[in-house]
């Protein structure tokens, strides 16, 4: 490379077409960063289109045998004068129903999806986001003063808001994410908590909350949106 | 396998032997040419990825496949709609099966897209230089849960209308234009005739066009950006 002559010309007339036009990508200083030794490389040809087949084959048997056993559900003819009680939304928007139960709705409806969306779509932009260190790694004894306050901020918020669906596993996570921090003994599992970010956190608080209020909606509400078990 | 009129169609000539062979059996089709000639061997393992991607996609397969079926038996009036699901359980040959692979393929797609989400999210994947197919993918998972949404009224039986209506009532709570969007979106100030047929375009044509352009875009960025993290 180095006393090959390369002359490069960036030609800008569009009505001359060059003979050979060569690319080079832009150096984006994060792709070098993290560029390991060359791995072992596998024809996709049969490697990766056989495991296509059969995953593509399985997904068709599993959906098929579903759909062999369990019907879809069908009830009367929808019938605006009749409001079933409860009038439950589709299950992957029971979480927000549910949330609806005790925030306003400008707050439930709104204004949380469309922080949840916005969150998700700007994680890859925030270098916090990249680096992805372990939540103690850098100032502790800082880190454990304004994650403590903002974290139970939210916490105290649910609680005043009576949500304790929000609360208690926000506590049971806060108790999790601040173990490393004072435990320093060196197992495996403190270990693996140590390494965890904050944006792990905000992202297992995120999916654990939601899993708790999509399951509460589901199998936990009955009529008026009372509690009841699913066994009832 | 030599045959002209086989070559014509496939550039490969069958059997295949060398590895070069192998990369013209990729790099020769359209369906297959969206993917490397060689990959990585630890990413094409189950236990790297969990192959979520790929199931959804195969799902989504799924879903147009028995989706163009149903449109066969399906009529967006009331009450036609609701008239059409019991003809395809006790009418139709295997309706019921059909409607049944549509319903439970989408609920898994849900799930399935959720959980790719939740896997590039913990394997850092989001990364530069991948940060634009994170932001696709997020727009993916929402037109995921739109098109279910909008499929979720088309049996328009009880559960479809009140479930569609839990979901509209709170649309009128953006501020100052929510009550406009509401009323385009049901087509009216109540759910009817004109909801279903907005519902049934929406689900069966606008919906799918940006799902299917962005799934290809989604594809297309991989390997443009250097392939599966």
């Amino acid at each position: 490379m180095a006393n090959d002559k390369i002359i490069v010309e960036e030609n800008t007339r569009p009505d001359q077409v060059p003979k050979r036009i060569a690319i080079f990508p832009e150096r984006i200083s994060a792709r070098f960063e993290t560029e390991k030794p060359p791995e072992k490389l596998v024809m996709s040809f049969p490697h990766l289109i056989i495991r296509e087949v059969i995953c593509l084959q399985l997904v068709v048997i599993v959906v098929a045998l579903i759909a062999l056993f369990f019907n879809a559900p069908l009830e009367e003819l929808a019938n605006p004068q009749h409001t079933p009680n409860p009038a439950k939304a589709p299950w992957y928007f029971l979480g927000l129903q549910e949330l609806l139960h005790a925030f306003p709705p400008l707050v439930a409806g709104v204004l949380i999806p469309f922080l949840v969306v916005v969150a998700l779509v700007v994680i890859p932009y925030f270098k916090i986001n990249i680096k992805r260190e372990g939540l103690w790694l850098n100032a502790p004894n800082q880190t454990f003063i304004v994650f403590t306050i903002s974290v139970w901020a939210v916490i105290i918020l649910t609680l005043f808001m009576d949500t304790f669906s929000v609360a208690i596993p926000s506590i049971l996570l806060y108790g999790l994410a601040v173990m490393p921090y004072f435990n320093k003994k060196e197992n495996r599992f403190l270990l693996w908590l140590g390494r965890r970010s904050l944006s792990e956190w905000i992202m297992i608080w995120f999916v654990t909350v939601a899993t708790v209020l999509t399951l509460i909606g589901t199998f936990f509400r009955g009529q008026s949106w009372s509690w009841v078990w699913p066994w009832q | 396998m030599q045959s002209k009129p086989w070559r014509s169609v496939f550039r490969t000539a069958l059997p295949i032997k060398t590895n070069l062979d192998r990369s013209l059996v990729m790099f020769n089709s359209l369906a297959l040419h969206i993917q490397p000639v060689k990959v990585r061997e630890r990413a094409i393992r189950f236990s790297y990825t969990f192959y979520l991607g790929m199931i959804s996609f195969f799902l989504f397969m799924v879903l147009v496949v028995t989706g163009i079926l149903l449109m066969l038996y399906y009529q967006p009036a009331i009450p036609n709609a609701y008239e059409n699901m019991k003809d395809l359980q006790y009418v139709v040959s295997s309706g019921i099966f059909l409607r049944n692979l549509h319903r439970w393929a989408a609920h898994l797609m849900v799930i399935s897209v959720f959980l790719h989400m939740l896997r590039v999210f913990f394997a850092g994947a989001y990364r530069p230089p991948r940060e634009f197919n994170w932001v696709i993918g997020v727009l993916l998972l929402l037109l995921t849960l739109l098109l279910s949404y909008t499929g979720y009224l088309l049996p328009y039986d009880q559960l479809a209308y009140w479930a569609v209506t839990v979901g509209s009532n709170i649309v009128k709570y953006v501020p100052i234009i929510g009550k406009n969007i509401r009323f385009v979106l049901l087509g009216g100030n109540t759910i009817g005739e004109y909801t279903l047929v907005r519902f049934y375009v929406l689900h069966c044509v606008v919906l799918p066009l940006f799902i299917t352009s962005l799934i290809a875009l989604h594809f297309w960025r991989i390997r443009k950006d250097g392939g599966l993290y």
